[in-house]
């Protein structure tokens, strides 16, 4: 008994207690999910494993990067609602970023106007649930005019309640795609050769590396497209209105507009926010001396202001990013088809619940992943080294 | 610049009224000039249209639309006509002074957290437990005489309000014990607190709840079930908790480690360390992003529409979407709009007041 009450007054003994208590809690929680699950999935004569993501689907999808049929498998959807992801969320990222920028500068300028409209956008984006500003954008696009009463901007863009037509430059699925893991690659050869090949270690060669690798992927894109062209339709496709449908060009579905019309608002008024308080975090003193210096306001902005502001605009903006690229998710709300759209209806129409949420959940995981990392590699290369942060 | 200068010196010594000062600021320099020519255009341009819309060309009240249509203003009708639905969802139409009190005192309870005198572990509890369980019985009844409405009769502001409380009070406790998990010193837990923060704060909210309302059921025996409404909070509570505890561990870490030791060597235990030096200094060092963490809490409950709750953005659909009010989609989705940027807004104005005020002691 006594030995009992000594080893409970052990710090060290009560310690392996609770943590051998939380563990086997934590244990038994998951294993009897585990088998709840499968009692229930057996009861209801779904074989669980991986095999469904051969089985073809036999529904479609509104929107697709890659072609696909309803005879398509499993597979192949996963693929299409993680690329349709990435693709909103990227180009969303993209364009929140540059205006948000903008409407930053706006925010800290001097002129008082300007700060006004840009403190009145930010206010306004800001505070009105994302999945709000989707859905009045998806209401406003689905009451456009009909095609054959489209708003038409130089008889070759038109603007109706099916989508906006645009001409594009024409090519196949097959030559989209190859484009885009073209681009895919010349990312990781951005990524990945400094530390692998001990290419572009320093600042400037970095710069060198970037500016190849994007210069490659271009020229092979332009030869790709001129390549596979079809002689007979020429370079690019300009819609056309054929009977109650446009045909040619390229359609972009009201679905993808409003998320991602929802996306850049909101988003760029949280970016508008961090590039303000980055641009105030620049010590006054520097801005001083660049203007003693000598150098034009523009240059003081350009090579002091907004490199120095960097390092405070950096950090957050990549749990933007991340907060962004999830909040796709809401285009379930009017029907575009992201990955969690696609996880869902997968689910209802399979069943292979477990299988599928393991799917959804990696794929999120790694775009979460991906772009911390790209994110913390940016902030190491923008990091005041050496002597250079002696002082600020 | 020298001259701009040295009028907003004069303005300060109140030798030049205000009206002259924002002049010469906009007509500085040749190109500040042009930036505000073309801002005043753009504003000249936009704000008669949106006056026009919203006040003078509107349609107040009517008993249906007929009086919107061809109109070239808002028809603020479809508000008048609908408020009640989009407010009290599908509640007991007699019964909408109760879903009205219960929206209130929670309104009440979000105020008086602003107050610093309350701002004690206990007097915030009992304050927040307070409010929601008025929240609760005023709305569920069965009461003091009064008669009970189930949940799945609730909607619009209030629930929004219900889902977004009851998140608030269990989501904070959890966060506490996650946020000291994860600064354990016994490693398992440490770890398994920052598995279960880092899984859940990388997936998107919408795949948490989903999770939540459509899969759990399979996962749990029949007796755990329950309803779907307490599911999706429970799951939105420890988004919220995974969210919170990031921030509260951040607050944590900006203790100087001096605190500890002097508590450790005045030989207190680790929950009187815990309770008494850690946590207040903890939650006074995240106090701003802790609103914050609060404001986009509110923000997010709407997402719930699409789980397939009657919240208040899906009041507004029905309000619009059936009879004859599906032209007038705008003035409901800015009604709501509305309603959300008054709550959001001041709470994120507070939130900066306060961040203000705590800077002023450190500098």
């Amino acid at each position: 008994m006594m030995e009992l009450t000594a080893l409970l007054r052990s710090g060290r003994f009560r310690g392996w207690l609770y943590q051998t208590a939380v563990v086997s809690v934590a244990c038994l929680i998951l294993i009897s999910f585990v088998v709840t699950a499968r009692h229930n999935l057996v009861a209801q004569g779904i074989t669980t494993g991986f095999d469904f993501l051969q089985r073809s689907t036999g529904w479609d999808i509104p929107f697709a990067l890659i072609s696909y049929t309803i005879n398509d498998p499993y597979w192949r959807v996963f693929l299409i609602g993680f690329a349709n992801t990435i693709f909103v969320g990227t180009l969303g990222l993209i364009f929140a970023t540059l205006f948000g920028t903008f409407i930053g500068i706006a925010r800290v300028a001097r002129n008082p106007l300007l700060n006004a409209l840009g403190t009145v956008y930010v206010e306004i984006f800001r505070n009105v649930p994302l999945i709000l500003q989707g859905l009045l954008w998806y209401a406003i696009l689905t009451r456009l005019p009909s095609p054959r009463q489209a708003i038409s901007i130089w008889d070759s863009i038109f603007i109706t309640n099916r989508g906006l037509y645009i001409p594009f430059v024409a090519m196949s699925h097959g030559t989209f795609l190859f484009i885009a893991s073209v681009f895919v690659l010349a990312g990781f050869a951005i990524a990945l050769l400094p530390r692998l090949a001990g290419i572009g270690t320093s600042r400037s060669g970095f710069r060198r590396l970037v500016r190849t690798a994007l210069l490659t992927a271009a020229a092979i894109a332009v030869a790709a497209v001129i390549g596979a062209r079809d002689p007979q339709a020429g370079l690019i496709t300009i819609p056309m209105l054929k009977g109650l449908r446009f045909e040619g060009g390229l359609r972009v579905t009201p679905e993808f507009t409003a998320l991602f019309v929802a996306i850049v608002c909101f988003g760029s008024a949280y970016v508008a926010e961090i590039v303000r308080g980055g641009l105030l975090s620049v010590n006054r003193g520097q801005l001083e001396a660049a203007g003693a210096l000598g150098l034009r306001p523009f240059h003081v902005y350009w090579y002091v202001r907004i490199p120095l502001a960097l390092r405070a605009i950096v950090p957050p903006m990549g749990n933007q990013f991340v907060w962004l690229m999830k909040a796709t998710t809401i285009g379930i709300a009017f029907g575009f088809s992201d990955l969690f759209m696609i996880t869902s209806t997968a689910i209802n129409q399979s069943g292979q619940t477990i299988e599928i949420l393991f799917i959804m959940m990696s794929g999120f995981l790694l775009i979460n992943y991906v772009i911390s990392t790209a994110m913390n590699a940016l902030n190491r290369s923008i990091a005041l080294k050496g002597y250079e942060t002696k002082g600020t | 610049m020298s001259a701009l200068a040295a009028s907003t010196a004069r303005y300060r010594h109140g030798m030049e009224p205000f009206a002259t000062v924002l002049v010469r600021r906009m007509f500085a320099t040749w190109h500040d000039a042009a930036i505000s020519i073309v801002c005043l255009a753009f504003v000249i341009w936009l704000l008669p249209k949106l006056i026009g819309w919203a006040f003078l060309d509107a349609v107040w009240s009517a008993p249906n639309a007929t009086p919107c249509i061809g109109g070239a203003g808002a028809c603020w009708a479809v508000i008048t006509a609908r408020w009640r639905l989009i407010i009290f969802g599908l509640y007991p139409f007699d019964q909408h002074w109760r879903s009205g009190l219960a929206c209130l005192a929670v309104v009440v309870v979000v105020v008086l957290s602003c107050v610093p005198a309350l701002w004690r572990p206990v007097r915030l509890s009992l304050l927040w437990l307070g409010g929601f369980l008025t929240f609760y019985f005023l709305m569920r009844g069965g009461v003091f005489g009064l008669s009970l409405v189930g949940t799945e009769r609730w909607g619009g502001m209030a629930l929004t309000l219900f889902i977004f409380t009851a998140v608030a009070v269990l989501g904070m406790p959890m966060a506490i014990i996650l946020a000291l998990g994860r600064q354990s010193e016994l490693p398992a837990i440490r770890w398994l607190a920052g598995l279960l923060i880092d899984t859940v704060r990388a997936l998107p909210l919408l795949t948490v709840l989903f999770t939540a309302a459509v899969i759990l059921p399979f996962a749990l025996p029949d007796w755990l079930i329950g309803d779907k409404l307490y599911r999706v909070i429970y799951a939105f509570a420890l988004f919220f908790a995974c969210a919170q505890a990031e921030i509260i561990r951040g607050g944590l870490q900006a203790i100087h480690a001096g605190q500890l030791e002097a508590a450790k060597a005045l030989g207190l235990g680790y929950w009187h360390r815990t309770w008494h030096i850690v946590l207040p200094q903890a939650f006074r060092n995240s106090l701003p992003a802790t609103i914050n963490q609060f404001v986009i809490t509110f923000k997010e409950t709407s997402i719930v529409i699409i789980i397939g709750f009657f919240e208040v953005l899906a009041s507004g659909h029905a309000a619009y979407g059936t009879g004859d009010w599906t032209s007038a989609y705008a003035e409901v989705y800015v009604f709501i709009a509305l309603i959300y940027f008054a709550f959001v807004f001041s709470l994120s104005r507070y939130g900066a007041h306060l961040e203000k005020r705590m800077r002023l002691g450190h500098d």
